[in-house]
C-alpha cells in the first residue's frame, strides 16, 4: 500500500518535472535558431515575416503588471485594513464573502464586462480611435488581483498580536495611527506576500486581457493596442503548426514566462519563509 | 490640527477603498444580471444551438462542463488524496516531502496558458487524443492536483494523533488505520478540496479552449464515442459567443449562469470549511 | 487491500481503453477545426447533416484558417477548414483541398460612417497607414481605427494578397475571429475592417469596392475582386473515418448548395 501512496506523491513531482523539461526542451530550439539576443530584444514579432522578437511582449507584461499593482495594491491594502480592523462586524461579514466571490468569478467574465463597458468608455473619454489598450488591460488586471491582495493582507493583519495594538492605544495613539503605524508594519511580510502573489496572478492572466488589449505586438504605450507574453502565446497557439519555428517560438515565450513565474514564486517562498521565522 | 487631518484622511481612505471594492462587485453583479438574466429561459438551458432555426441553447456547454468536471475529478482525487496520505502518514524522508510540497506549490503558481501549451503538445498531439474534452480534462488534472493535495493534507493534519495511536494500539495495520480512522475523519477537507477544484475547472478557459475544442454542437457521450467528444464548456462558449459571434446577449446569459455557479460553489466551500474548523 | 487494487486496476483499464479507442477510429464523431469565416456555412452544413445522419456528431471549432490547416497536418482534427486557397508549401506537406464555397471579403465600416465607396488604392492606403483620417476621404474629422485579423487568418491572408499589402499593414487592433471584427466595427464609428461577406449583417456597412457592391452575384461572376474560396482540408495518405468521409461527401454534393447559399456564401459550381 505504501508503494501506491508513494507513487501518488511522485506523480506531483513528475508533473512539475514533465512541464519543466518539456518547456525547456521545446523552448530552446527556437531561441537557438533565432539567437538569444534577437529573440529577447527584437522589437518585431511577425510570424508571416519570420521575425520573432519578444521585447514588446516582455515590456508590455512588465508595464501591465506594474500598472495593475500600482492601482490594485493601495485599494486592496486599505480595504484589508478596513476589513480586519475598522469595519463594523456586520459590514465585514457582508464584504468578506463578496471579496471571495470576486476571486471566484471566471476570467472570461471579467474580459466580457471589460470589453462591453470599459473599452467603449475609454474610447469616448480619451477620444481614441479604439479603446482596446494597455490601459484597459491594466484596469481589468487591477480588479482581478484585488481579491488575493485583500484576503492575504487581511489574514496577515489579523495575525498581529492584540497586545501590540493595545499597547499603542494605551500610549495615546488613535485607532487609525495604531492601524497604520503598528499593525501594518507588524504584518509587512504578509502584505508583501500578498503583493507578490498579485504580481504572479497579473503576469499569468491571459483570457481576460486577450479580450480587452487589442493584441497587436506594439511597443507598450498606455492607449495603444498591446500584446502580453501570455496573450502572445494564446493568440497564435491555435494556428501555429506543430514543429514550425512559429510554434517553437511560442514555446520559447512560454519558457520566458515560466522563468518569470519561477522567479516570482521563489521570491514569494522567501518572503513567506521569513514571515514564518518571525 | 494635523492629527485631526490625519484622522480624517485615514478614515476617508479606509472607507473609500472598501466602498470601491464593494461597489465594484455590486456593479459587476448588477451589470451581468441586467444584461444576462433576460436571455435565460428553459429553452436556452435545455436545447442546442440551431443555425437553421435561429435559436440559441447551451445544453451542450453544460454537458461538456459536467463531463470535464467528472473526468478530471475521477483522475485527480485518487492521485491527490494518495499523495496527501503519503505526505502526512508515510513519508519519512524530509527531502522528498519538501520536493513534493515544492512541486505542488509550483504547480499551483503556473499560469493556465502554460498548462494549455503543455496540454496541446502532450495530450492532443503526442498521445493523439486530438482536441477533445478528454484531453482538456486530463490537462486540468495536473492543474487541480495541488488544490486537492493541499486541502486533503490540511484536514489530515487536524486528525488527532491519539486516534492513530489508538487504532494502531488496538492492533490494526497502518493501511487499515488510515482507511477506517484517518480518511473518514478528514472527508470534509477532501470534499472542500473537490469543491475548490470544481471552481477552478468551471472558471478555466485558456486550457480548454486549446485542448478541448470550441464546438457548440450536442455531443454523444455513449461509451464508444466518449473519447471523440469535443466541444466548448461554459466559459469557452462565453468566449465563443462574445468574440466570434459578437452575440453579447448570449454571452451575458452564460456569464449569469457562471456567476450563480460561483456563488453556489463559494458558499458550499466556506460552509464546509467552517464545519471543518468546528469539528 | 485486494479491493483497492481491483479498483485501481479497473480505473487504469478504463483509462487505457479511452486512450486506445481515441486514435483514428472516431466512431461517429467528426472534429473540424479552422476558419471563423466559415462559422455560418459550417453551422448550416452540420445541422443539415445531423438531420440526415443523426448518429454522426460533427464538431466545429472556430480557431482560424492557419489553425485548421496545421490541425489536419498534425492530426489534431479530422477535417481542416480554410477560408483561403492552400499555399504550395502546405500542399507539399500533404494538404489536400476541397473547395466547398466561394466568399467575398467585405470591407466593413460603421453604419454611421458616410463613406460608401472606396477604391482598391484607397483601401491599401488606409491599411498601410498612408491615410489616417476619415476627413481625407470626405468623411468626418476623426482618426481611422484600422481593424484586422490575426496573422494566420485566411481572411487576412486573402485580403492582404488581393489588395497588395502583404505584411505592410499597420493595424490599430488585431482580432481573433470574424465576429470579433464585425462586433468591434459595429461599436466604433471610427473603425474599418474586413470580414467574410457571409457573416456581414445589418450592424455594419459593407462598402462598394471600385463601385461594385459585394453580393452573391458579384462574387460569383468575379466582378467583386476581393474574394476567396472556402476549403475543406484533408491530408494525403491519411484515410478519413467513415463518418468524416460521409460529411465531406455531403458538403461537396449538390445537396449542400441550398445550405451554403442560405448561410450567405456562394456555391461554386
Amino acid at each position: 500500500m505504501q508503494i501506491l501512496f508513494t507513487l501518488c506523491g511522485l506523480v506531483a513531482v513528475g508533473f512539475v518535472l514533465l512541464i519543466t523539461v518539456y518547456l525547456v526542451l521545446s523552448g530552446i530550439p527556437a531561441i537557438r535558431q533565432i539567437g538569444l539576443f534577437p529573440f529577447l530584444f527584437g522589437k518585431t514579432w511577425s510570424a508571416s515575416q519570420d521575425e520573432y522578437g519578444i521585447l514588446p511582449l516582455i515590456l508590455t507584461s512588465i508595464y501591465g503588471t506594474a500598472g495593475a499593482i500600482v492601482i490594485g495594491v493601495p485599494i486592496g491594502f486599505f480595504t484589508a485594513v478596513f476589513l480586519a480592523k475598522a469595519a463594523p462586524k456586520r459590514l465585514a461579514a457582508l464584504l468578506r464573502p463578496a471579496v471571495s466571490l470576486l476571486a471566484g468569478i471566471p476570467s472570461v467574465v471579467y474580459g466580457l464586462v471589460g470589453m462591453c463597458v470599459l473599452v467603449p468608455a475609454l474610447r469616448n473619454w480619451l477620444h481614441l480611435p479604439a479603446g482596446d489598450s494597455l490601459l484597459a488591460a491594466i484596469l481589468v488586471l487591477a480588479v482581478m488581483i484585488l481579491p488575493s491582495i485583500i484576503s492575504l493582507s487581511e489574514t496577515a493583519l489579523e495575525a498581529v498580536p492584540r497586545e501590540y495594538e493595545e499597547a499603542s492605544l494605551a500610549l495615546g495613539a488613535t485607532e487609525l495611527e495604531t492601524y497604520f503605524r503598528v499593525s501594518a508594519p507588524a504584518a509587512k511580510s504578509g502584505i508583501a506576500a500578498a503583493v507578490v502573489l498579485g504580481i504572479g496572478r497579473a503576469i499569468g492572466e491571459a483570457m481576460a486581457i486577450m479580450m480587452v488589449a487589442g493584441n497587436v505586438a506594439n511597443m507598450p504605450a498606455l492607449t495603444r493596442s498591446v500584446r502580453f507574453l501570455t496573450t502572445g502565446i494564446s493568440i497564435e497557439l491555435n494556428y501555429s503548426q506543430d514543429g514550425s519555428l512559429q510554434r517553437q517560438a511560442l514555446f520559447s515565450i512560454g519558457l520566458v514566462l515560466f522563468l518569470f513565474i519561477m522567479l516570482i514564486n521563489g521570491f514569494l517562498n522567501l518572503v513567506l519563509k521569513r514571515e514564518r521565522e518571525e | 490640527m494635523r492629527r485631526k487631518l490625519y484622522e480624517i484622511a485615514g478614515r476617508v481612505l479606509l472607507y473609500g477603498c472598501a466602498a470601491i471594492t464593494g461597489s465594484l462587485l455590486l456593479f459587476l453583479i448588477g451589470y451581468i444580471l441586467y444584461r444576462g438574466l433576460g436571455g435565460i429561459s428553459w429553452q436556452f438551458l435545455s436545447t442546442a444551438e440551431s443555425v437553421i432555426h435561429g435559436t440559441v441553447g447551451i445544453l451542450p456547454a453544460i454537458q461538456n462542463t459536467v463531463f470535464v468536471i467528472v473526468v478530471s475529478l475521477l483522475v485527480s482525487i485518487p492521485l491527490g488524496v494518495g499523495a496527501a496520505v503519503y505526505l502526512t502518514e508515510y513519508a519519512r524522508n524530509r527531502r522528498f516531502v519538501a520536493a513534493i510540497e515544492f512541486a505542488s506549490e509550483t504547480l499551483a503558481g503556473i499560469p493556465s496558458i502554460i498548462y494549455a501549451l503543455v496540454g496541446v503538445i502532450v495530450f492532443c498531439t503526442a498521445l493523439q487524443l486530438q482536441k477533445t474534452l478528454l484531453s482538456g480534462a486530463l490537462t486540468l488534472v495536473i492543474m487541480i492536483l495541488p488544490t486537492i493535495i493541499r486541502s486533503t493534507q490540511e484536514s489530515l493534519k487536524t486528525v488527532p494523533q491519539s486516534y492513530r495511536e489508538g487504532a494502531l494500539g488496538l492492533g490494526s495495520g497502518k493501511w487499515h488505520m488510515i482507511r477506517t480512522v484517518v480518511l473518514p475523519s478528514s472527508v470534509d477537507g477532501i470534499v472542500t478540496g473537490c469543491i475548490l477544484a470544481v471552481g477552478r475547472v468551471v472558471g478555466e478557459s485558456a486550457v480548454l479552449m486549446y485542448t478541448a475544442g470550441m464546438s457548440t454542437a450536442m455531443q454523444n457521450f455513449s461509451l464508444d464515442r466518449i473519447a471523440g467528444a469535443s466541444g466548448a464548456t461554459l466559459t469557452v462558449a462565453l468566449y465563443h459567443y462574445a468574440k466570434e459571434n459578437a452575440d453579447f446577449a448570449v454571452a451575458f446569459s452564460i456569464a449569469t449562469i457562471l456567476l450563480i455557479l460561483t456563488v453556489v460553489l463559494n458558499f458550499s466551500a466556506s460552509f464546509l470549511g467552517r464545519k471543518l474548523k468546528r469539528s | 487491500m485486494k479491493k483497492v487494487f481491483a479498483i485501481a486496476l479497473a480505473a487504469a483499464l478504463a483509462l487505457s481503453m479511452l486512450a486506445g479507442c481515441s486514435g483514428k477510429q472516431q466512431g461517429g464523431t467528426v472534429n473540424t477545426d479552422g476558419s471563423t469565416s466559415m462559422a455560418d456555412v459550417m453551422g448550416a452544413l452540420t445541422e443539415a447533416f445531423r438531420a440526415k445522419e443523426p448518429d454522426i456528431t460533427v464538431n466545429y471549432s472556430g480557431t482560424g484558417s492557419g489553425s485548421g490547416i496545421s490541425g489536419v497536418l498534425d492530426g489534431t482534427c479530422d477535417i481542416g477548414l480554410s477560408s483561403r486557397a492552400l499555399k504550395q508549401e502546405e500542399m507539399d506537406q500533404g494538404a489536400v483541398s476541397h473547395v466547398v464555397a466561394l466568399d467575398g471579403v467585405a470591407i466593413v465600416v460603421n453604419p454611421k460612417n458616410p463613406i460608401a465607396d472606396l477604391t482598391t488604392q484607397q483601401i491599401a492606403d488606409i491599411f498601410t497607414g498612408k491615410i489616417t483620417k476619415w476627413s481625407d476621404l470626405g468623411g468626418a474629422d476623426a482618426p481611422i481605427a484600422v481593424y484586422g485579423r490575426e496573422d494566420g487568418s485566411g481572411t487576412r491572408t486573402a485580403f492582404e494578397e488581393i489588395v497588395g499589402v502583404e505584411g505592410a499593414c499597420t493595424y490599430t487592433n488585431e482580432y481573433g475571429s470574424t465576429g470579433d471584427v464585425i462586433g468591434n466595427v459595429a461599436s466604433n464609428e471610427n473603425a474599418i475592417g474586413y470580414a467574410s461577406l457571409s457573416a456581414v449583417d445589418s450592424s455594419v456597412t459593407a462598402v462598394q469596392v471600385n463601385g461594385i457592391a459585394p453580393s452573391e452575384a458579384t462574387v460569383k461572376d468575379g466582378t467583386y475582386t476581393i474574394q476567396r474560396p472556402f476549403v475543406m482540408v484533408t491530408k494525403e495518405g491519411v484515410a478519413l473515418s467513415d463518418a468524416a468521409q460521409a460529411f465531406l461527401d455531403f458538403a461537396m454534393s449538390p445537396e449542400a448548395a441550398e445550405y451554403i447559399t442560405a448561410a450567405g456564401a456562394v456555391y461554386p459550381n
